[in-house]
């Protein structure tokens, strides 16, 4: 079951989640916790308006793990835009989530 | 290298000894159950199998059939011992897996639909995975649950797990995780393999025998003479006795096949029954009766001393007694063994036809000594012939160029096929410049009948003579014969022991026509004595007759003589009678005139 967590965007132009982000994790842990609140952080902070997360437990849903190829946890996976990029650990280096989302290029 | 000696029979006590373990021992002992793997051979080195519900790290450079192993062990899991498995492969997609064992002959498709079998593969790109922060690899545990639960796994392969070192960076956390990794396998009571890839120096490139600490495999694939070998040892099997040596190995289109024996011991049966050679002179030479079931035979010669034709008559009656027959040939093809021995009269192939008849040839450098022992061994599991021939044994040499190793493989294929009871008959070709008892692979000693084919050379002509050098208990010929080919086989002919030594060929039929122009001329000798003798008799009988004759004559003569005086006397009697009656006057002076006519 995905879990979204709606950002409204202020600036209502078409670019309204261009990008989608799901984030993978297994229970409620430290890391998943930590992760997904790093991850709120970034998006607000560069991605205002234009993003979607989904959050996706496996402990309730194991199947995606192996559909979605996740072995690691937290992994975020960015969905749109193309190409997918994957990101794991609890998102705490900022810059280098950044980068792996490519977002320096976005953000500029 | 020393062997140690390893019996079936050890082992079985083994066995038997862990299973007594973990029953009840009374002081509450449990000692290691062991999971049959099913792999052929693997079971008896290791004494019964991999350590139940502990992890195995099996590991060897690229290419040495790691993922085979660990892949054969589910295989057969699911298909002969009723445990289903999942294989996480890291490095192949389950396509790829499958196409791959499908040359081993495991339907992996079916397996997995019948749930006995679950592939997960696991992609990890490092191209596309950025590390940030903190992480674990639950998400690997969450798969492998699923994969376990979905169908009831109890064994688990993870081939390899290494490629998480290459795609992730932070060591600490992997480290970590696999621990944890096998900590759970343990606590989940899954028998596991672990393959690595192996490091120069080390086991595993990662070090992963840090972790897996029960049970060690290594396996090897070694090039030498530009013939390669697979080996496989246990490094290490913790709580329990296993084979040290190292092992060679074989995969072939129908799996893994281990050679576990470095020797089996000496515990055959020896049989009393015997078995035709195929050559009548043969066998009268070994008491009439031909080999002893199980017994090996060996059959040496110059080249073109007529050994093969020796091996195709024993294959010939073998297969004609209704029996099978193993013919590994190191030197001809099938078409041109069959065709040489249709010449002398012998059908090799219609016993090849009615499947009595196994022809097994190939080039003695295609493989290592071990892997020719393997696939020796493999063949004779899966054909169980009664007898075995080997033609020639001297060519292994050539793959090996160690007589010291030739005579260790062959010792051990002479043992297991004396376990088996299968007679063996091997061919050696030995060198015309040296003595043929001293050239034979030093495994004389092993040999129970041994059999020399000898060029001679005499009197510019070549001639095969054959002569029994041992053969165990019979009573067997002294005799050198000569052993001729012919268009109906081979025949063995009583030689001739001249002053120059053994007459054979031409030398012989010049002796035996001599002897035959001898015997001839007593013969017109004794007619003409008869001859004579009888003419003789016959004149003797004549003279006989004639003297008979005269005699009779005679005697006719005395007979009628004495009848007509008779007569005379009769007539003169009457007649006196007479005179006395017509002169009753007259005196009897007469009378006295009567003896003189009877004088006379």
């Amino acid at each position: 079951m995905k879990k979204s967590q709606n950002n409204k965007s202020a600036n209502g132009n078409g670019d309204e989640e261009r990008w989608i982000l799901r984030l993978y994790i297994a229970g409620q842990t430290p890391k998943s916790l930590a992760a997904l609140s790093n991850l709120n952080a970034i998006c607000e902070a560069k991605l205002k308006g234009q993003y979607k997360i989904e959050v996706i437990d496996l402990a309730r849903q194991p199947e995606l793990a192996r559909e979605n190829q996740i072995f690691a946890i937290p992994t975020l996976v960015r969905q749109m835009p193309v190409p997918i990029r994957k990101i794991i650990g609890d998102l705490s280096d900022k810059e280098r989530v950044l980068v792996g989302l490519a977002l320096e290029e976005a953000a500029v | 290298m020393a062997n140690k000696v390893f019996s079936p029979v050890n082992f079985a006590l083994k066995e038997e000894k862990v299973t007594r373990n973990n029953s009840t021992n009374g002081r509450g002992l449990v000692g290691i159950s062991k999971v049959r793997t099913g792999v052929k051979g693997l079971d008896e080195i290791t004494g019964g199998g991999l350590p139940q519900g502990r992890p195995t790290l099996i590991c060897g450079s690229a290419g040495s059939g790691k993922t085979m192993l660990a892949m054969e062990f589910l295989v057969r899991g699911a298909l002969e011992y009723g445990e289903s498995g999942v294989f996480m492969a890291f490095e192949e997609t389950a396509e790829e897996l499958s196409q791959n064992v499908a040359s081993l002959g495991f339907d992996l498709p079916t397996l997995i639909s019948r749930k006995k079998m679950y592939v997960d593969y696991v992609h990890i790109d490092p191209s596309e995975i950025q590390e940030t922060g903190d992480y674990d690899l639950e998400g690997l545990f969450v798969r492998l649950k699923l994969a376990i639960d979905s169908v009831g796994a109890k064994r688990v392969v993870l081939d390899t797990l290494e490629a998480l070192f290459s795609g992730l960076k932070n060591q600490a956390i992997l480290r970590a995780e696999i621990r944890r990794l096998f900590r759970w396998l343990k606590d989940h009571g899954l028998t596991a393999i672990i393959t690595a890839e192996r490091g120069d120096g080390t086991l595993s490139r990662y070090g992963l025998e840090e972790y897996v600490s029960d049970c060690v495999i290594l396996l090897d694939n070694r090039v030498k003479d530009q013939v390669a070998t697979r080996r496989m040892r246990i490094v290490k099997y913790r709580g329990t006795s296993h084979g040290a040596n190292e092992y060679p190995f074989l995969i072939d289109e129908s799996g893994f096949s281990v050679l576990p024996l470095s020797s089996l011991g000496l515990q055959h049966q020896a049989s009393t029954q015997r078995i035709p050679s195929g050559i009548s002179g043969l066998d009268e030479m070994l008491g009439g009766k031909g080999f002893y079931r199980g017994s090996t035979v060996l059959v040496s010669g110059t080249a073109g001393s007529g050994k093969t034709s020796l091996a195709a008559h024993f294959t010939d009656a073998t297969c004609s007694a209704g029996q099978k027959c193993l013919y590994f040939a190191l030197e001809e093809s099938l078409s041109q063994v069959s065709r040489n021995m249709k010449s002398i009269g012998l059908d090799i192939k219609k016993h090849v036809d009615k499947g009595l008849l196994s022809f097994q040839a190939w080039r003695p450098s295609s493989y290592s000594l071990e892997m020719h022992l393997v696939r020796l061994h493999k063949f004779v599991e899966d054909f169980k012939p009664d007898a075995v021939i080997f033609d020639p044994i001297t060519n292994l040499i050539m793959s090996a160029g160690d007589q010291l190793e030739v005579t260790s493989v062959l010792t051990r294929f002479i043992d297991f096929l004396k376990m088996k009871q299968i007679t063996a008959l091997f061919t050696s070709l030995t060198d015309a410049t040296t003595a043929a008892e001293t050239s034979d692979v030093g495994i004389s000693s092993l040999i129970d009948t041994w059999l020399l084919v000898r060029d001679l050379e005499i009197n510019g002509e070549r001639n095969r003579a054959l002569y029994v050098i041992k053969s165990r208990g019979m009573a067997h010929s002294n005799q050198v014969r000569e052993f001729v080919i012919t268009s109906r086989g081979v025949q063995l002919i009583p030689a001739y022991l001249g002053t120059q030594g053994v007459l054979t060929g031409t030398s012989r039929m010049i002796q035996e026509a001599q002897e035959a122009a001898e015997r001839l001329r007593l013969e017109h000798d004794l007619e003409r004595k008869q001859f004579t003798l009888e003419t003789k008799r016959k004149t003797i009988e004549a003279q006989i007759a004639a003297l008979r004759a005269e005699y009779e004559v005679a005697e006719k003569e005395a007979t009628s003589v004495m009848e007509e005086a008779e007569a005379v006397r009769k007539q003169r009697g009457a007649d006196r009678l007479a005179f006395a009656k017509s002169r009753s006057s007259n005196g009897a002076e007469h009378g006295k005139s009567t003896p003189v006519l009877e004088r006379k």
